[in-house]
């Protein structure tokens, strides 16, 4: 055990999962950097660093930086997965599968079902998502909702340095297409995550918080930001739960049903545009599965139905903060009262 | 081809225009004034100033995402850019957009774009709409090394041709796509990969100006007499990193300082505009401090400029849609 940063702790899944499996490649644009120049080699390890350092463990012919063309290397992964190889393929930031969604909904998530069980597709698209960084409208998208829609993808999406090594290598070792996305800003915190390798499993759900007066469900980088919300509720003397669905494709509706029904109120925070997204989608599962428990109407804390804006004053506003969590809670709690209860 | 002095003098000013405003966007990034990140494109100003020289305003552009140097060339003020990229209200695009998305319509500029290989599919449109319109637009497509090799270019390549579209593919190849060299990246030729559709290519040195003008004059021509697509595969120097904050390492400071020294297109302009005693080195210099100022004008105000109200986040998303509040 020891702390390591959300970047390092992926580096670590990444070395272990290729120690483990010769058939495990990483491919993708600058996954080193520097091919060809006449300066350092392995310049970037990947544009977040990532990758750093694999390169030097395992070769160019294993640790392979592709040019600039999305659909042709995620669809060599897709069919290099089908044929023997478990290819990890990333693309810098998600908003870039707008340039290959093809390869991955029609082919590599399609392939096993089309083909009547016949095949397996072995392969992690790795992408980097979420805002926060500036990065405007085309680098800053949370697209986990439509992924999470296309049947045949696994979608992953850690929250934590820990969850990030123990999700990343399930992720290699699961034999359906998955793709792990990892929120930007998140790259550099810190936490405890064991030395050996292990695998944490999709569709279980990690419980960040106890409580018994609310439940937020969040995700991503949403996760800190209800645990801060939590702590400013909890001085107020309100305790909700936290339920990090970890995954949302297959999705933990046991736990979140639980703390649904043990506490009545639920707030869903979530990163993606609003419009049939995680937030709604988790809403319905409640309505439909716990509506009885309920003692308020469930409520979404989720951005504008707008893109992501470039400067800090409409990105800040944008982002589900812990402030506007923590009213949501107060709210969802302050149904009850003005009702005199009915649980 | 002779370049009227008054068209050179012009050109000069441009190039130097779009080097200080880099050099300034770089010294505001460093004192951290600058939210996103940007893609400086010092070194490349023949190829953005010698293509905008043979278009007029109303033929089109579009760019990538080292774009402000088309920008410039094409029209846009540099005022407004600087507080885009600053993130303020009175930006190119009212601070949601940033260095990434400036883009001025008015200008004939389509916007550059976060998307590698994101401009030629639009370019195509841009040529379509002014052959269908009969405007006598030409639309010229700005791409990097990189974007050769995504499959919209090489889809566009072919769509332009079949439609005979009024376009011109400016590949300004650098040398890197991000950090990867395009010697690694990109499979045999460029000219070659156009000639293979059928399409009329050239390779052009893109530290010459008058080269690259001559060149874009040509094929603007030819698109403008109804003859179809060009390419023009123009090699450049990229004097930074990808990215500001790149530190681009994998470049030897050798090779670097070697580039500034002997391969940098506005010393070669200067150079030879007083060689040929088109312009002494008085002149220029009174350019160069009257861009400064301009600049350094540019730079204040936007700094001073207030920032976006939180309350245009919603707008501008659609031209009219009914939804509730939010949130």
């Amino acid at each position: 055990m020891a702390v390591r940063s959300f970047r390092a702790a992926l580096n670590e899944a990444l070395h272990q999962a290729m120690a483990a499996d010769p058939r495990v490649i990483l491919m993708g644009e600058d996954v080193t950097g520097g091919k060809g120049g006449d300066g350092v080699e392995d310049a970037w390890g990947g544009a977040f660093g990532v990758s750093k350092g694999l390169l030097g463990a395992f070769g160019p012919g294993r640790v392979i930086d592709t040019p600039i063309t999305e659909s042709a290397f995620v669809g060599a992964a897709a069919g290099a997965a089908l044929t023997g190889l478990r290819p990890v393929v990333e693309i810098m930031f998600v908003d870039f599968l707008g340039v290959c969604l093809d390869q991955l909904m029609n082919q590599a998530a399609k392939f096993r079902y089309m083909f009547g069980g016949r095949a397996t597709t072995p392969m992690v698209l790795r992408a980097t998502f979420g805002a926060g960084a500036r990065s405007a409208s085309q680098h800053s998208q949370a697209l986990y909702p439509i992924l999470t829609h296309i049947p045949g993808l696994k979608v992953v999406i850690p929250s934590n340095p820990a969850d990030a090594k123990g999700l990343l290598i399930q992720a290699i070792r699961d034999d359906d297409p998955v793709v792990f996305l990892e929120h930007k800003m998140l790259y550099d915190e810190t936490g405890e995550v064991p030395d050996r390798p292990y695998a944490t499993p999709f569709g279980e759900a990690r419980v960040v918080r106890e409580g018994g007066d609310a439940v937020i469900v969040a995700l991503g980088r949403m996760v800190g930001r209800a645990e801060a919300a939590a702590r400013t509720l909890a001085a107020e003397g309100i305790q909700a739960a936290i339920v990090d669905p970890r995954t949302t494709s297959p999705l933990d509706h046991g736990t979140i049903l639980e703390y649904a029904e043990e506490t009545g109120r639920v707030v869903v925070v979530d990163e993606a545009s609003p419009r049939c997204g995680m937030a709604a989608d988790i809403a319905s599962l409640v309505a439909e599965r716990a509506f009885d428990a309920l003692k308020a109407p469930i409520l979404k804390v989720t951005p504008p139905h707008t893109p992501v804006p470039y400067s800090p004053v409409l990105e800040d506003a944008y982002l589900p903060d812990a402030a506007r969590i923590a009213r949501a809670v107060r709210r969802s709690v302050a149904h009850r009262a003005a009702r005199g209860g009915r649980a | 081809m002779q370049i009227p002095r008054d068209d050179l003098i012009r050109a000069y000013r441009t190039m130097r225009l779009i080097r200080t405003f880099e050099t300034r966007v770089h010294a505001e990034a460093q004192g951290g004034r600058v939210p996103g990140s940007t893609h400086l494109y010092a070194g490349q100003e023949a190829v953005a100033v010698g293509v905008c020289m043979a278009l007029g305003d109303g033929d089109w552009i579009a760019s990538t995402h080292r774009g402000h140097g088309h920008s410039i060339a094409k029209g846009c003020e540099v005022g407004p850019m600087m507080a885009e990229i600053l993130g303020r209200a009175t930006g190119t695009c009212h601070g949601k957009g940033g260095s990434m998305h400036i883009a001025d319509l008015t200008k004939g500029m389509l916007g550059a774009n976060g998307i590698v290989g994101g401009g030629p599919p639009i370019v195509c449109g841009a040529a379509l709409a002014a052959k269908t319109l009969g405007t006598g637009a030409v639309a010229v497509c700005f791409s990097g090394d990189g974007a050769v090799n995504q499959g919209t270019t090489a889809e566009s390549l072919n769509l332009a041709m079949v439609l005979a579209l009024p376009v011109v593919f400016v590949v300004e190849d650098n040398g890197w796509g991000e950090a990867t060299s395009s010697a690694y990246a990109t499979a045999g030729d460029i000219v070659a990969r156009a000639r293979g559709y059928g399409m009329r290519a050239e390779k052009v040195d893109g530290l010459s100006l008058s080269d690259v003008r001559e060149a874009a004059k040509a094929a603007v021509d030819h698109a403008r007499a109804g003859l179809g697509p060009s390419l023009l595969h123009v090699t450049t120097e990229r004097f930074h990193g990808h990215f500001n904050g790149d530190p681009d390492t994998y470049r030897s400071e050798a090779a670097k300082a070697d580039q500034r020294a002997n391969r940098d297109c506005l010393k070669r302009l200067r150079v030879l505009m007083a060689e040929g005693g088109l312009a002494d080195p008085s002149a220029l210099d009174a350019i160069d401090a009257e861009v400064e100022a301009e600049m350094e004008a540019a730079v204040l105000a936007a700094r001073a400029a207030p920032m976006p109200d939180a309350a245009a986040l919603t707008d501008d998303v659609y031209l009219t849609y009914e939804d509730a509040p939010w949130p």
